[in-house]
């Protein structure tokens, strides 16, 4: 017995060999070849946003900006603009001036690149009866009203997009920690870090979270240029993507307001530095009737709506 | 140079960088002194950012190119030339007609109710002798829409930006269309020239004309 035994390992493959070989051969096939210049590979093994440093930043929106505009055929301009030390962003929405008119969700698309086809705003205008239920039970809100003019008698508006929670339960499911907040309290997503296994769409209570079911498609001329790496650059197909309080706009000093504040025609959209106590939105929370969207689930939200009459 | 040079040359300096500190809230946003803008400085209470000027009717100002040596008639009237301002006023109509914010004699001014005359860009304070609460809002930024930088420069709207004066309800608009339902859901991919465009282009195009400078 034993003697046969000898034979066979003495011959030019052992099992174990066989085995490692084959396993090579297959995970070589796994390259792939058309495309394999090193960005596949810096790609691949890019490391977390908050774990790399200043140079490994700068060679990652290097290979991006290419990719970009080898794809796009335009210059991007990818900043990465860190928190300004001292600020915590703040929102405040006026619910006795909106009037639903929907021109900040439009104008949050153009300014964040969001996919028109299939089609992704981050802005929800939600439609209620007066008199009827709303703010505890959402379930009767419309949002696919259309008349020929706002504001409708008898009914008033409430738009819903990211709160950007102190305490966001987004963050708390990502099982790969693609989102997190930062320091002056914007929830952002790494787009390049995401999954796209939607457990934070699962856990936001506002609905606020969008996914790329679809190939983002956006016409050519319509692309903003001016991004920034954790707000408004290109999507991919599969990853997460919400509002940021237009990070690439307001990390600045100065520092632009977002683009749903400037667009409104009523002035109910307001924006500030909750930490400094001369800024308009400290003014409405100390001054004005204030509340926060399902405010029982301890998620904190920044963003305040209030009735300025 | 001598002692009495260097002083002289020292309290210039001092001089000439208190004049800029003083006029400008933001170094390098140099606005045109008028009136109004230095009335606004001189009010603790009064925002100190730019203000645009009032969106006055192509060729109707100044007034008195009309109005000069026309004897001020301040009864009642169905008028034959402002026609459709006296129409469509709605302004609390039965306390009010022109001559209480028009003033009679300067016809290039309007006069609060105290008799002060102020000029038509910062008729805020015409407003605002009515509209207390709106004013005190307006003022630190809570009621009307404004731009700009929310840790630097900001451009307010006067009143009369929103409000047209003698019909001051804020006009209704129509709405962009509602998002997609998921049955409009295309399942093929479209060409460039069929991508849905938006409806809303870029927004330094409309929003920010109130901007420059004046």
């Amino acid at each position: 017995m034993k003697r046969e035994d000898k034979k066979t390992e003495s011959r030019f493959f052992s099992r174990r060999d066989v085995l490692k070989g084959a396993f090579y051969g297959l995970a070589s096939l796994a390259i792939p070849i058309g495309s394999a210049d090193a960005s596949v590979w810096d790609a691949f093994f890019q490391k977390h946003f908050r774990e790399m440093n200043k140079d490994e930043v700068g060679a990652v929106i290097d290979r991006l900006e290419k990719e970009y505009y080898k794809k796009f055929g335009k210059k991007f301009d990818i900043k990465t603009t860190e928190a300004i030390p001292g600020t915590l962003f703040g929102y405040g929405l006026d619910l006795s001036r909106c009037i639903g008119c929907r021109r900040c969700v439009y104008a949050c698309v153009r300014e964040n690149n969001q996919s028109r086809d299939p089609q992704i705003h981050w802005i929800t205008v939600l439609r209620f009866k007066q008199g009827k239920k709303w703010v505890n039970d959402l379930e009767e809100a419309e949002k696919y009203y259309y008349p020929g003019e706002v504001p409708e008698e008898g009914y008033f508006y409430m738009p819903v997009q990211c709160q950007q929670c102190e305490n966001p339960p987004c963050v708390k499911v990502c099982p790969t920690q693609a989102t997190w907040k930062e320091p002056d309290g914007i929830v952002v997503v790494d787009y390049n870090w995401c999954i796209g296994c939607r457990y934070c769409m699962a856990a936001c209570p506002y609905g606020a979270r969008r996914f790329n079911w679809g190939e983002p498609r956006i016409a050519r001329e319509e692309l903003n240029t001016n991004v920034h790496y954790l707000g408004n650059r290109p999507r991919y197909k599969g990853v997460v993507e919400k509002c940021t309080f237009c990070i690439q706009r307001t990390r600045g000093n100065p520092g632009r307001y977002p683009a749903c504040v400037e667009i409104c025609p009523v002035g109910a959209r307001k924006f500030g530095n909750l930490l400094d106590p001369k800024s308009e939105i400290r003014y409405i929370i100390e001054n004005k009737r204030v509340f926060r969207l399902k405010e029982d689930l301890n998620t904190q939200p920044k963003f305040f709506y209030f009735f300025a009459t | 140079m001598t002692y009495a040079r260097r002083l002289v040359l020292l309290i210039g300096l001092c001089v000439l960088f208190a004049t800029l500190a003083v006029n400008n809230a933001y170094p390098g946003e140099e606005q045109e002194q008028t009136a109004a803008t230095t009335r606004r400085k001189a009010d603790p209470d009064m925002p100190k950012y730019v203000v645009p000027p009032p969106p006055l009717s192509e060729g109707i100002f100044p007034c008195s190119q009309c109005h000069e040596g026309m004897e001020p008639n301040p009864t009642r009237r169905e008028l034959t030339f402002h026609t459709e301002i006296s129409k469509g006023f709605n302004h609390a109509k039965e306390q009010r007609w022109c001559l209480d914010c028009h003033n009679p004699d300067d016809r290039d001014k309007l006069r609060l109710a105290s008799g002060k005359l102020i000029s038509f860009e910062e008729s805020e304070y015409l407003c605002g002798q009515c509209h207390g609460t709106i004013f005190r809002d307006w003022k630190v930024g809570v009621h009307g829409k404004r731009t700009g930088y929310w840790n630097g420069r900001k451009v307010y709207r006067l009143c009369v930006h929103c409000h047209y004066p003698h019909w001051p309800k804020f006009q209704p608009l129509k709405p962009l269309p509602p998002p997609l339902k998921p049955d409009h859901i295309k399942y093929r991919k479209l060409s460039d020239d069929e991508i849905p465009r938006n409806p809303i282009g870029d927004i330094s195009e409309t929003v920010y004309k109130y901007e420059k400078r004046r």
